[in-house]
């Protein structure tokens, strides 16, 4: 039995097992690489991608409990004001936690356009980043918030 | 796919030859240029670093990139001599290849302090890089890439740019000199602009023209924080690591080692694993089973299902035996006396003692360890993400039964390194999973609890110190430290067999510290404990730097002294460079303005991998809760190339040591780690990293390293903070076990 599954605005089928986290099947049933693993258990939030809009733990997701629409980094296009608040901080190391830090970003500034740094600590505090980049990050989204606040 | 396209195995047989020849072939290996192992499918190659196609530049950083940003700097060191734009260079790691040597490493060789070194004595461990030429060592570790680099990769730019200038000259019949270079062209004395893409092809068959580097006031690149090549790939999730590699076909793995370390199994029944939807293959491991299936997700699932009996661990049943262990090793005769002045042994009337242990460490790289690999008509072709190439090379044919000349290695990005990926064991294992499945890619991907369970572990260590004073000066300083050794540790897994002598990674950041202290001794004593323990962010200098600095600070308080001033009045007369960092972290952190009650700091330096490193950490009591509310570096590697990325590896080096500082223990039972995942072994989050400042001076005339030397003082000046917050003398860590920092 197949299910569909609208992901980064495509519709698609899948013949996984419906208990199969979405992580899985983002990474290796569509190749979508972007979204990354790194403990399966929720405790890091490398996996984050947005379900309905709002921010989920891939990893913990069924794909057949998928309840909307799918978004992972790919689907955001590269373009947007947080990615390029990104660069100019040059906030990734190694990067590998990078697309989950920006999934979640992405929903705290959808939920929040002006956060302060005790709603940017609450907000991504759930997303582990063993290289350190904390100061960067949090200066990155202050940055993002400020530069989507004038274009409005 | 990468540019390099098919590479040749001339460079590997070089270092190959080498090896098995021994120093015989040393005077002739040694003198000969190193030989270029690209072979372009499109452009040309002009040297090991430099491939120009019509696209564009592509330039080779021989080194990992972990994050660490050698991909940034180490290309800017050709861009800088070769006149290209920075921003459309393509960086690229380069393949095994003797030509990649590291002859940084060879640094650590000597057995003297680094801060103590003469100019004649940097020549001779210079001179020791042909050793590391020799035998093709292309390592990344040892906060040594930029230091290695410096100047093969600026000549790397520069014979390129006057190979390119030298085909204009004879198209042109003028002098090479009347011509000059500027982004990716060379230009003719009538301002006509002639590609570097219509020169290349000539240009790599001419030998390369005797050059004269840039001063350094003429540096256009260098000496800025750069925008990173890599870093739109990793912001867009575009960005390959291993675990990320697509191939037709291909199946994905997951292993199951047995947990009792160095234990094995006696037997395994698949078929729970088989009988579940996805899984195809449940293949024998030795000491573990791997389970192949048609996602990670149904590996995973299998794995777990697999029924194994598993046989004991030879290690002692729990940690008071492994401590045991560590501490019999101070009945032995010392593996090193590094420092040795004076008589530190005799102790006056008032002496001082303490006992200080460090727990075991997991690396806990973001992306769990894994690999990928294919077999396809008798070659294999593996992607990982390793700081040592050529080892891997060796190791995956061991595992494959393949010749290492029909193995080609791709080294991707890596989700962390921090010395976990010098190791080779997730590399070996997809190599044997993909012989066993010819024909079929395999991407393997370990979960996180093996990754926890199944690491090369900072090892657990011991340091036994005592001290005396006179008239508020250190009289007597004598530690003695015990742990199971690193280096023969990782020596035997790489060479079969340990090196003797004395161990100087074991002792570092406690023999080679600037203080003026008459009677001072450093003795090592390595312990008998087989524990699977690997290179873990700045190595000995990790444990080291906490007991050297928490000591040094327990003096300070029995001279009631205070702690900067104290360590300043002893380092300032033996390092000047030192000096300058505490007082540096001294100005920046307001050390000399009181703080209010519920208040306090700490401070610590720890000279390691060339760069000496002080940090002042500022407490807050929150309540029940301690709060780290603010850190302040200062570090002084000498010459800085990229100021951004040195503070980037500063922060990072510091939250890796906070991190380690306040939560880090890894425990065995049964010889098994008790810690699971990111739950049992964490680190520091958004929320509880305090905020940080970082100084960067550039007094020191040697280049140091700055990937590691962040990490070592972190810790004791925490511990010395919390200290003079609560009055609790933390002598062993995680901090976590004596007070509450809301982790």
């Amino acid at each position: 039995m197949s299910i569909t599954l609208t992901v980064n605005a495509a519709e698609i089928q899948t013949d996984a097992a419906p208990d199969t986290p979405l992580l899985w099947v983002l990474r290796d049933e569509l190749g979508l690489t972007g979204t990354k693993f790194g403990c399966g258990i929720a405790a890091c939030g490398a996996c984050t991608v947005h379900v309905a809009g709002q921010a989920v733990r891939s990893c913990q997701v069924a794909v057949g409990d998928l309840w909307g629409p799918v978004t992972t980094i790919e689907g955001l296009g590269g373009q947007t004001p947080l990615q390029a608040a990104w660069e100019r901080h040059q906030v990734a190391q190694c990067g590998y936690c990078q697309s989950g830090q920006i999934m979640q970003a992405a929903d705290l500034l959808a939920n929040n356009p002006a956060p302060t740094d005790a709603d940017i600590d609450a907000a991504m505090s759930g997303n582990l980043c063993r290289c350190g980049t904390y100061t960067a990050l949090r200066a990155a989204i202050h940055d993002a918030a400020r530069a989507m606040g004038s274009d409005q | 796919m990468s540019t390099l396209g098919k590479i040749t195995r001339r460079g590997l047989l070089l270092g190959a030859v080498a090896v098995a020849g021994g120093a015989a072939f040393g005077v002739y290996h040694i003198r000969k240029p190193v030989e270029n192992p690209l072979a372009p499918d499109q452009g040309a190659t002009l040297n090991p670093y430099v491939i120009i196609d019509q696209t564009g530049v592509t330039i080779i950083a021989p080194r990992a990139e972990m994050g660490q940003g050698v991909h940034t700097t180490l290309a800017a060191l050709v861009a800088e001599e070769l006149d290209v734009d920075f921003a459309s260079i393509r960086v690229e790691h380069g393949p095994p290849s003797a030509a990649y040597y590291n002859g940084a490493l060879m640094h650590g060789a000597l057995p003297v302090a680094d801060y103590a070194m003469k100019d004649w004595q940097h020549s001779v461990v210079g001179g020791l890089g042909a050793v590391s030429k020799l035998l093709g060592l292309q390592v990344t570790g040892g906060s040594t890439s930029t230091v290695d680099a410096y100047e093969k990769m600026r000549l790397a730019g520069a014979g390129a740019r006057e190979a390119l200038k030298a085909v204009v000259a004879d198209r042109l019949g003028v002098n090479r000199a009347e011509l000059r270079t500027e982004d990716g062209a060379v230009i003719a004395p009538d301002d006509r602009r002639i590609p570097y893409a219509d020169l290349a092809e000539e240009a790599a068959a001419r030998p390369v023209p005797d050059v004269t580097l840039r001063p350094q006031s003429e540096w256009k690149l260098l000496g800025r924080a750069l925008p990173r090549p890599d870093m739109r790939a990793k912001i867009t999730g575009k960005a390959q690591y291993a675990t990320d590699i697509q191939l037709p076909g291909m199946k994905f793995a997951t292993v199951r080692i047995c947990p009792h370390l160095g234990g094995g199994m006696a037997g395994f029944d698949p078929a729970p694993a088989l009988a579940m939807p996805g899984v195809e293959q449940v293949i024998d491991m030795g000491n573990g089973v791997a389970v192949v299936a048609r996602n990670t997700w149904a590996a995973l699932e299998g794995a777990r299902a697999v029924d194994i009996t598993w046989t004991d661990s030879p290690l002692p049943a729990d940690m008071d035996g492994m401590f045991a262990a560590i501490e019999a090793a101070f009945d032995t005769e010392p593996n090193s006396t590094l420092r040795d002045e004076g008589d530190a042994t005799t102790l006056p009337d008032g002496a001082i003692s303490a006992e200080y242990r460090v727990p075991f460490l997991a690396h806990s790289t973001m992306e769990p360890q894994g690999a990928t690999a294919w077999l396809q008509d008798g070659r294999m072709t593996l992607w990982a993400g390793n700081q040592a190439p050529r080892l891997c090379v060796q190791k995956a044919a061991e595992a494959s039964g393949l010749a290492e000349d029909a193995i080609t290695l791709h080294t991707t990005f890596m989700g962390g390194g921090f010395g976990r990926r010098a190791e080779t064991d997730a590399v070996a294992q997809v190599a044997r999973i993909a012989a066993a499945m010819p024909g079929t890619p395999i991407r393997l991907t370990w979960s996180r609890e093996e990754d926890m369970g199944h690491d090369f572990y900072r090892p657990a260590a011991i340091a036994r110190m005592q001290g005396a004073l006179d008239q508020g000066r250190i009289s007597h300083f004598n530690a003695a430290i015990a742990a199971p050794s690193v280096t023969r540790a990782a020596m035997t897994r790489i060479m079969g067999r340990a090196p003797g002598g004395a161990d100087k990674g074991h002792v570092e950041g406690a023999f080679d510290q600037p203080y003026a202290i008459p009677n001072y001794r450093v003795a090592g004593h390595l312990a008998d404990l087989d524990v699977p323990i690997g290179f873990w962010r700045s190595v000995g200098a990790s444990f080291n730097g906490f007991f050297h600095e928490s000591f040094v600070d327990e003096l300070a308080h029995a001279a009631r002294a205070d702690p900067l001033a104290f360590r300043l009045a002893h380092v300032a007369p033996e390092s000047p460079v030192a000096a300058g960092v505490l007082t540096r972290v001294r100005e920046m952190s307001g050390w000399d303005t009181p703080l209010p009650e519920g208040r306090a700091r700490g401070v610590a330096m720890t000279w390691s991998f060339g760069t000496p490193t002080a940090v002042v950490i500022e407490l807050a009591q929150d309540g029940e809760r301690i709060r780290m509310d603010r850190a302040f570096m200062a570090c002084d590697p000498g010459l800085v190339l990229d100021p951004g990325i040195v503070r980037a590896q500063m922060e990072s080096g510091l939250i890796y040591g906070l991190s380690a500082a306040v939560m880090g223990k890894i425990t065995f039972a049964g010889g098994a780690v008790e810690q699971a995942n990111f739950p049992d072994y964490d680190a520091l989050r958004m929320v509880n990293t305090p905020r940080i400042e970082v100084a960067i001076l550039q007094d020191n005339p040697h280049m140091g390293g700055v990937g590691e030397p962040g990490t070592p003082p972190a810790m004791p000046a925490l511990a010395n903070a919390l200290f003079a917050l609560t009055g609790t003398r933390a002598r062993s860590l995680p901090l976590r076990d004596v007070a509450d920092f809301g982790v």
